[in-house]
């Protein structure tokens, strides 16, 4: 497969300066010296995306994938290494950008589209498409400036789309517009899709990546850190970017601690061993370490799971008899088993506590104690994964055959393991 | 692992084609083969001059179009549009003749024209170098989010000034027409190699400025100072001969020196031409009054119309050189304009 953008040992400096003088005359005064402190935006990238792909680049502000975005537009110059992009491009950095206020829609058309390298005789074929496609008929010969913000970005984006190039970089402007323009916004990325054309994607949108794009590179630091199928990318992401592992803030709440202690908690899933991430749907087993001085009889064992936004997933049941335990002097070891977790990509932090059955006392309470991750290596998003099945029937024309119950025709949930699934 | 591409049904009678080697690989995707889908375009740190020069061609497009642009915005909203920008040449032009021919008593002949003449040369140069100076910083919306080619900018301005020019010209006539004054036929034949002459010499200042203003923005200030210090070294207001064919460089030869240093300004050569063939003539007399005998003052070079012409292309020549080293210039500040910005 050609390649579409090669992307070689691009490094790219930064100076970011300690007093900054922009006069000569400031310059003059200082001798000439501006002190400054080297900054590596990006550092030995090197990277391949083919024909005909749709590519993301996943990373948090400040990863440096704007910054590459921008070298492979030729917006920015690299420090050192080399481009090469093959065919035209168009990049959709900011929508609009260039549009004069005070000139009509009509000129911004024709201005715009030069601007992103379209002949005028080009665009003059494409205008019809282009304000068609922004829905501004009525608008066109208006000035921009009263123009709103709904239509002059609407207006960019036609622009930019009907350019038509060989490769378009996008940095998260698809959610532009209202719901109907949003979706078909959507279509024309598809139907770029679908013409073989080359798109990039720069996102710290995990969902973008994962429904839109065949491969993805997560960066951090100005590094790639891996280039892999989105799945396995936005594991990467989430886990070495987003702090798995840190265990801040896990702090003792026990309020009769010195009676029974929780110890060491781990977290244990059906994947364990093989990978450290666990798939939507594999058990999981939470194990915590009891110590206690005096036996500690109508215990109750609690669990609460929150994800990376500290959102609350499941809290258990306070009166749920099955987590009442009898924890006898010196303690014990406590399971927490969930046979299957149907949580979909995150980072889910897991709490941990003891108290008594008449809530009278909490024995101890370690919140946010440890992490489990769970990565989906299918294009389902969202927190949860619900069970589904479909079925597809042709309409009953009510002269044969009884009419089956609700759910009927639905077998017993079986669900596919994950286990192998994945690439 | 990636998407695949679908080949077109049996439009490709090679069922493996090599796309990395050939130069068909839009044969093998599904666009419509047309323009450009296999050019190769390079970035990286080194400023390619041809590259850029082809790229300024390819966007001659947008540089009518950025014209057309600040032209609609700059006269947007004025009842009387195109005549507002007549009104500063207008005003410049009437302060020096009240203060020279009236004050200061210039005895020239149709010295209203002469000014003109000189007048409509600056106009041009200075007009586009002060203008392109902070056209870079004030368009920074652009110049950070879109890539193109961004010398354009600065010659946007010099196309601008040149529409101006143009206007200039067009009173011009319709003042010498009007007072009946002839022009030198065969030195008008040459205008336009100083127009060339002048439109490249002022794009490669314009283009150099622009850029080197985006690290030290008081270029902008101090290219006024140095314009103004420009515009007397050059004789606009004055007449050349008045210095250096006036019998006083006999008697100073330092002026004889002077004299080619004077010519080294690029503007100077195309300013004389301008004159020679609008004025039309190299000297004029003047009879004091309770004389009878004509004191005859000499104000232009009696050059051929080849001397004026080997002029023009030195200055041509020269500037064609530093219009490629201000691109080079430009394009090595270019790197780190969306930064600076």
């Amino acid at each position: 497969m050609a390649v579409a953008i090669e992307v070689s040992d691009i490094s790219k400096q930064f100076r970011l300066y300690n007093e900054k003088h922009t006069s000569l005359k400031e310059r003059v005064i200082h001798g000439g010296k501006m002190p400054f402190t080297p900054f590596w935006a990006l550092r030995d990238v090197n990277v391949d995306i083919y024909q005909g792909e749709t590519f993301g680049i996943l990373g948090r502000n400040g990863c440096g994938k704007s910054t590459l975005l921008k070298c492979v537009a030729g917006i920015l110059k690299p420090t050192t290494g080399e481009i090469k992009v093959r065919g035209s491009l168009a990049a959709m950095l900011e929508l609009g950008a260039g549009f004069q206020p005070d000139l009509s829609g009509r000129d911004n058309i024709f201005l715009n589209g030069s601007l992103l390298g379209l002949s005028r005789a080009d665009i003059a074929k494409r205008f019809d498409d282009i304000v068609a496609f922004a829905e501004l008929e009525e608008f066109i010969d208006n000035q921009v400036k009263f123009y709103s913000s709904g239509m002059y970005v609407r207006l960019g984006f036609a622009v930019a789309v009907n350019v038509e190039p060989d490769v378009l970089l996008v940095d998260e402007v698809l959610a532009v517009g209202d719901a109907a323009f949003q979706r078909k916004c959507l279509d024309h990325v598809k139907k770029f899709q679908r013409e073989g054309r080359t798109i990039v994607v720069v996102s710290h949108g995990a969902d973008t990546i994962r429904q839109n794009c065949a491969r993805a590179m997560v960066m951090n630091h100005g590094k790639v850190i891996t280039v892999d199928e989105p799945g396995e990318a936005i594991r990467v992401y989430l886990a070495d970017l987003l702090g798995v592992g840190t265990l801040e803030g896990s702090e003792s709440g026990g309020i009769q601690g010195n009676v029974l202690a929780i110890g060491t908690v781990m977290a244990d899933h059906g994947g364990s061993g093989a990978r450290s991430h666990m798939y939507p749907g594999e058990s999981l087993t939470i194990t915590a370490d009891l110590d206690s001085l005096a036996a500690v009889p109508n215990g109750m064992a609690t669990i609460a799971i929150h994800d990376d936004q500290n959102e609350l997933v499941f809290a258990s049941d306070p009166d749920d008899q099955a987590c009442a335990i009898d924890v006898p002097a010196g303690g014990g070891i406590v399971k927490f088993f969930f046979p299957d977790v149907p949580l979909l990509d995150g980072t889910y932090s897991v709490s941990v506590g003891v108290r008594s059955a008449t809530e009278t006392a909490i024995y101890d309470w370690k919140d946010q104690v440890t992490k489990f991750e769970v990565a989906n290596p299918g294009r389902a998003t969202g927190r949860v994964r619900l069970p589904l099945e479909v079925r597809f029937q042709l309409r009953s024309t009510g002269t044969t055959g009884e009419v089956p119950a609700v759910g009927a025709e639905f077998a017993p949930l079986a669900l596919p393991g994950w286990e192998g699934s994945p690439a | 692992m990636s998407l695949d591409i679908e080949k077109p049904a049996s439009s490709d009678p090679d069922p493996n084609p090599e796309p990395e080697q050939s130069s068909s690989i839009g044969g093998s995707t599904r666009f419509v083969p047309g323009q450009s889908h296999d050019r190769i375009t390079i970035v990286n740190g080194k400023v390619q001059l041809g590259q850029r020069l082809k790229d300024l061609w390819i966007n001659r497009d947008l540089l009518m179009l950025l014209v057309r642009t600040e032209l609609k915005v700059k006269y947007k909203g004025s009842a009387l549009g195109y005549a507002w920008s007549m009104l500063n040449p207008a005003l410049v032009l009437s302060i020096y003749y009240v203060v020279f021919k009236i004050i200061a008593r210039n005895h020239q002949p149709n010295f209203a024209i002469w000014l003109f003449a000189g007048l409509l040369v600056w106009n041009l140069f200075n007009g586009s170098s002060l203008g392109a100076t902070s056209v870079v910083v004030g368009k920074a919306g652009i110049v950070k989010k879109v890539a193109f080619p961004r010398e354009l900018l600065a010659l946007s301005v010099v196309g601008l000034n040149m529409v101006l020019f143009a206007i200039q010209v067009v009173v011009l006539i319709l003042a010498m027409v009007l007072f009946g004054i002839t022009p030198a036929w065969q030195f008008v034949a040459i205008l336009p190699l100083g127009l060339v002459a002048l439109l490249v010499f002022t794009g490669a200042l314009s283009i150099f400025l622009s850029a080197v203003n985006v690290y030290l923005r008081d270029t902008q200030h101090l290219t006024e100072v140095l314009l103004m210090a420009w515009f007397w070294g050059t004789s606009i207001v004055y007449a050349y001969g008045s210095i250096f064919l006036s019998g006083h460089q006999k008697a100073h030869p330092v002026l004889k020196w002077l004299q080619y240093v004077y010519l080294l300004n690029p503007i100077t050569p195309i300013v004389l031409t301008f004159q020679r063939a609008i004025y039309g003539v190299t000297k004029y007399s003047y009879t004091p009054p309770g004389s009878k005998v004509p004191i005859w003052y000499n104000v232009l070079p009696t050059w051929s119309v080849a001397g004026y012409s080997a002029m023009l292309v030195a200055v041509l020549v020269v500037s064609l050189g530093l219009f490629l080293l201000a691109l080079v210039v430009f394009g090595r500040l270019e790197g780190n304009f969306a930064e600076e910005l």
